[in-house]
């Protein structure tokens, strides 16, 4: 397998469609929560924004899952459609249920800020389309940030209640947010040679900047992050039933050109 | 009596009169999307664009019209080809089709400028109508992933605006 100018050990291509698997899996899975507030958020400029926010999420994926057809020749809407949960590789931070206004605010700071700073990492990764990606998501990315950093503020801020309901949020979610950085089998060696960021620097820009944003600005109280998460491979009992409706119109009409 | 193959000049005339789908009063080179325009001895035509937004839904479309724009200038033999490298930027949108913009009601981008990543300001930006910048965003996001939704508490009218990326 040869890509752009270095030529990759099966064992590296292996690893590479393993990360952009991750990454894709995880951007769908949350446009599809983001989608679930279509026609239901508490304005109607929030419903354009997360339907927007979704939107570019499934951008992000089809770029992702397009460098993973250019390493394995597969096809990114059968990846999407056609793989039951065990298949799926995101993180429990993203399948779990949309939660109320403040949880899904919070989810999408904690993500928004590792998506924002991995993609910034990745666009000097020395695979060249990775680093071509990376460097087109990262700028569309940078409007999610501000905007979900703008509602945990105003909601952390807010009343006595919103606050109540932000803070429940982030103790809730904040073990999940942990998962983002565990590494997939062999991401080490691609470190090594530059093709993917370090996640322990990613890792640690991103505990800094979220750290600040939640306990200075924001006056919210950190919990402990555990010591170990389950992998990607294990999931909640959220997903089934998410990638069972997602998945529908596909699996009734496969052989359909376009859905 | 060969047929004559249409000179890159042509189809990049042509392709100055297809819109952009969804803000028809610019075009695909107006906004700086067409990168390049091939057409080898054979009368090959190879037209690489860029997408703006990657989560666009119009960039089937715009795919679509590039070749139909060259064929239609008699061409058989048509690939378009997209590229990431290097990323569209607004600054790319030329002088006329700001103005054009602004005219439309749009607000033109401003210079990106490479600011930090997380930056919580967004740009300035100037009312398309009366030209003041006492402006509000009412909405961070808008009818497409291009734009954002202000008022102006100058004229008092809503308008769009073109995110800066």
């Amino acid at each position: 397998m040869t890509a752009g100018t270095h030529p990759l050990t099966d064992t590296q291509t292996q690893a590479l469609i393993r990360r952009l698997t991750a990454l894709a899996d995880d951007e769908i899975i949350l446009a599809h929560r983001g989608g679930e507030w279509t026609g239901h958020a508490p304005i109607l400029e929030e419903d354009i924004a997360l339907a927007n926010i979704a939107q570019d999420e499934l951008g992000h994926a089809g770029l992702y899952l397009t460098l993973r057809a250019d390493l394995d020749g597969s096809d990114p809407d059968r990846l999407a459609f056609f793989r039951d949960p065990s298949q799926y590789t995101n993180t429990r931070l993203v399948e779990l249920p949309k939660g109320d206004w403040a949880f899904t605010m919070v989810r999408q700071f904690l993500y928004d800020t590792f998506e924002a700073l991995w993609m910034e990492a990745a666009t000097r990764s020395t695979y060249a389309p990775l680093a071509e990606v990376a460097a087109k998501a990262v700028r569309e990315e940078k409007f999610h940030v501000q905007h979900t950093a703008l509602w945990v503020e105003r909601l952390a801020l807010g009343t006595p209640e919103s606050e109540r309901r932000t803070q429940a949020a982030l103790t809730e979610l904040w073990p999940h947010a942990a998962q983002l950085f565990q590494p997939v089998e062999s991401e080490a060696e691609l470190v090594h040679s530059g093709l993917l960021p370090d996640l322990n620097a990613v890792h640690a820009r991103w505990t800094g900047l979220v750290t600040r944003h939640l306990t200075d600005k924001c006056g919210l109280t950190l919990p402990a992050t555990p010591d170990t998460q389950p992998g990607r491979d294990t999931h909640t009992e959220h997903l089934a039933p998410l990638l069972a409706e997602m998945q529908s119109v596909a699996r009734a009409h496969p052989t359909a050109e376009l859905w | 009596m060969t047929t004559t193959h249409p000179t890159p000049d042509a189809i990049w005339t042509a392709l100055a009169a297809v819109p952009d789908p969804e803000i028809p009063v610019v075009s695909i080179t107006d906004m700086g999307m067409v990168r390049d325009v091939t057409v080898s001895d054979a009368g090959r035509v190879t037209v690489t664009f860029t997408p703006t937004f990657s989560g666009c839904p119009a960039l089937h479309v715009i795919k679509g019209s590039i070749e139909q724009a060259v064929r239609d200038l008699g061409a058989a033999d048509v690939e378009v080809r997209s590229t990431l490298t290097p990323p569209w930027t607004t600054d790319w949108i030329g002088d006329d089709a700001r103005e054009r913009l602004r005219q439309y009601g749009i607000a033109p981008p401003a210079p990106t400028g490479e600011g930090q990543l997380i930056q919580l300001d967004a740009e300035p930006t100037r009312c398309p109508r009366c030209g003041s910048l006492n402006v509000r965003m009412t909405a961070s996001f808008g009818p497409t992933l291009c734009k954002r939704m202000y008022v102006c508490d100058t004229c008092r009218e809503p308008f769009e605006g073109f995110k800066s990326v």
